[in-house]
């Protein structure tokens, strides 16, 4: 579960350049819901995602994950809770280890961690079934260095990453908006199987209206750091993409609008 | 070059084999590049010759001579990562402090530890030539050495250090402490420097404030010459790879020094070192095609 209350975010603060860019947001994502966030840049889409992650600190507002407030830890004492894939595919997993190394550090995510042999084939045994049972054949290059992988392979072993230890609320920053289109449709495919299989709770960031509609079960739209629409499934499936870009519009004609007051 | 000029180039080369383990954990597994070496092998060097003069076990003191190199390297990542001060400059200022740190130690510039117990006093009365015992008790400690930091870099903790230094954000995503990550690496990279600084007072019977200056760049010198080297392989060959380039580093010097030709003395060494090391960085760039202007 993903809740936050009344989330308020502010760059630069008391700075000419000062950003409002998360407004008194709040959202509920129950378990195994899959939300798609949509909103042009700077709506505040990656900065609910970094606030919810922890890389972020809000200036008001509470998050909580699993039922537990983690307002005030840092990003790393999160990591038990929420696992992420970012945009950039080299950001979500390290190039100078092997593919079995990454694994490895993902399946001890958030916890402790010791001076036992993180590759011992008992411990990788329980990882190497998951990653099988994708039959994309990594579990046969575990001693490759992800280097040797391409921006679409890496960025489905950091959605695999995502999934090895046990929390089951996953955040995905525009995790396909760096792919061609090939790549981008079997990621995304990998995505949808994920959350299935492993009953994921998955907050989706994307820039496509489309995919926005077509995948998950829910689909909210971010403006100028506010949430301007909110919508699940069973009404989704009747929105096209026109109806949401005519809602997109409307959102940003009254802006329109009030700027036209002001300046006549 | 004479057999004695040769096993000590081997024995040095092994010594400096730990500055080259501790160098390539900071540089290379945490890209954490750290000056502090150049203070906490003398001071190695210093805690071991004052222990040993007032007759503590040899062992002892090299084991409190690694944890003082432990805290000088915890120092410079402390500051570093707390404050948020450029990692270069808060291991100069770690290293400048402590030149006067290591002289407080000692008392004085120099101590000799000659006809002291020390941790070779039983290779010694092993009977061996002294010229050999001595690279074959640092062989022997090298070894176990590259079997314990090739070990440490496969566990949980050593593979968490290691995304540390490749990718800190992905690291962090993953729930690991960058920050004590940092400090932990940094402390043991300076603790092994440390006890390289114990081992060449003991093989050679002083310790001297001086003798740190340029650890790093020879530290420098036999990774890099080590993956030149053997740029392949897994963990165990890449920590290896650091000992065979410190060991050819030295070799490479003393052949140097012998060809009469080229007329270089002992006080060219570092001028010598610097050229080694700049080559060598700048190789592979040389190979890469230029665009043209």
């Amino acid at each position: 579960m993903i809740a936050v209350h009344g989330l308020s975010v502010r760059f630069s603060a008391g700075t000419p350049l000062e950003r409002h860019a998360l407004k008194n947001v709040t959202l509920e994502v129950a378990d195994q819901e899959f939300c798609c966030v949509i909103g042009s840049n700077g709506s505040g889409k990656s900065t609910l995602l970094s606030a919810i992650a922890g890389d972020v600190v809000p200036e008001a507002g509470r998050v909580v994950l699993s039922d537990r407030d983690v307002t005030r830890l840092a990003a790393q004492r999160r990591a038990r809770l929420v696992a992420r894939v970012f945009q950039d595919p080299l950001a979500g997993s390290c190039g100078r280890l092997t593919i079995g190394e990454n694994l490895a550090i993902a399946s001890r995510r958030g916890a402790r961690r010791g001076l036992r042999d993180a590759l011992a084939p008992g411990r990788m045994r329980s990882v190497l079934e998951r990653v099988a049972e994708l039959e994309i054949g990594l579990e046969k290059r575990l001693d490759q260095p992800i280097g040797s992988l391409s921006g679409g392979q890496r960025q489905a072993l950091a959605l695999i990453m995502a999934t090895l230890a046990p929390s089951s609320v996953v955040l995905l920053d525009e995790h396909t908006a760096a792919l061609d289109p090939a790549n981008a449709e079997f990621v995304l495919g990998l995505t949808d199987t994920l959350a299935k299989r492993f009953e994921l709770t998955v907050l989706m960031v994307t820039h496509s209206m489309r995919q926005a509609l077509e995948f998950g079960t829910r689909t909210i739209m971010l403006h100028e750091g506010e949430i301007v629409l909110d919508v699940r499934d069973p009404e989704r499936k009747d929105l096209t993409v026109e109806d949401l870009v005519a809602r997109f519009r409307r959102a940003r004609g009254q802006e329109l609008a009030e700027d036209g007051l002001l300046t006549s | 070059m004479s057999a004695i000029a040769f096993f000590g180039a081997v024995e040095l080369g092994l010594v400096y084999a730990f500055v080259a383990l501790g160098v390539f954990l900071s540089f290379r597994i945490l890209d954490f590049p750290d000056l502090t070496v150049d203070g906490s092998f003398p001071l190695g060097a210093a805690v071991v010759a004052v222990m040993i003069i007032a007759d503590w076990n040899p062992w002892l003191a090299t084991a409190v001579a690694c944890l003082a190199g432990a805290m000088a390297g915890l120092f410079t990542a402390f500051v570093s990562v707390r404050f948020q001060i450029l990692h270069l400059l808060a291991s100069i200022l770690t290293m400048i402090a402590l030149f006067s740190i290591n002289l407080r130690v000692m008392g004085r510039p120099n101590i000799a530890i000659l006809n002291q117990e020390t941790v070779l006093t039983p290779i010694y009365e092993l009977g061996l030539t002294s010229y050999l015992a001595r690279p074959a008790f640092v062989l022997v400690l090298a070894a176990i050495g590259v079997i314990l930091l090739a070990w440490f870099l496969r566990t949980d903790l050593g593979l968490a250090m290691r995304a540390t230094g490749a990718n800190p954000r992905m690291a962090r995503a993953q729930g690991v402490r960058v920050g004590a990550q940092i400090m932990g690496g940094v402390a043991l990279s300076n603790a092994m420097v440390a006890l390289a600084g114990a081992l060449f007072a003991q093989t050679n019977g002083f310790a001297d404030v001086t003798s740190g200056v340029g650890t790093i760049v020879v530290g420098l010198a036999a990774v890099i010459v080590g993956e030149t080297l053997l740029p392949r392989g897994g963990m165990i060959v890449a920590v290896a790879a650091c000992v065979l380039g410190s060991v050819l580093y030295r070799l490479a010097v003393q052949l140097a020094l012998n060809l009469d030709f080229l007329g270089l003395t002992p006080s060219d060494l570092n001028l010598a070192t610097a050229v080694l090391v700049l080559f060598t960085l700048i190789l592979p760039r040389l190979r890469q095609p230029r665009p043209t202007q």
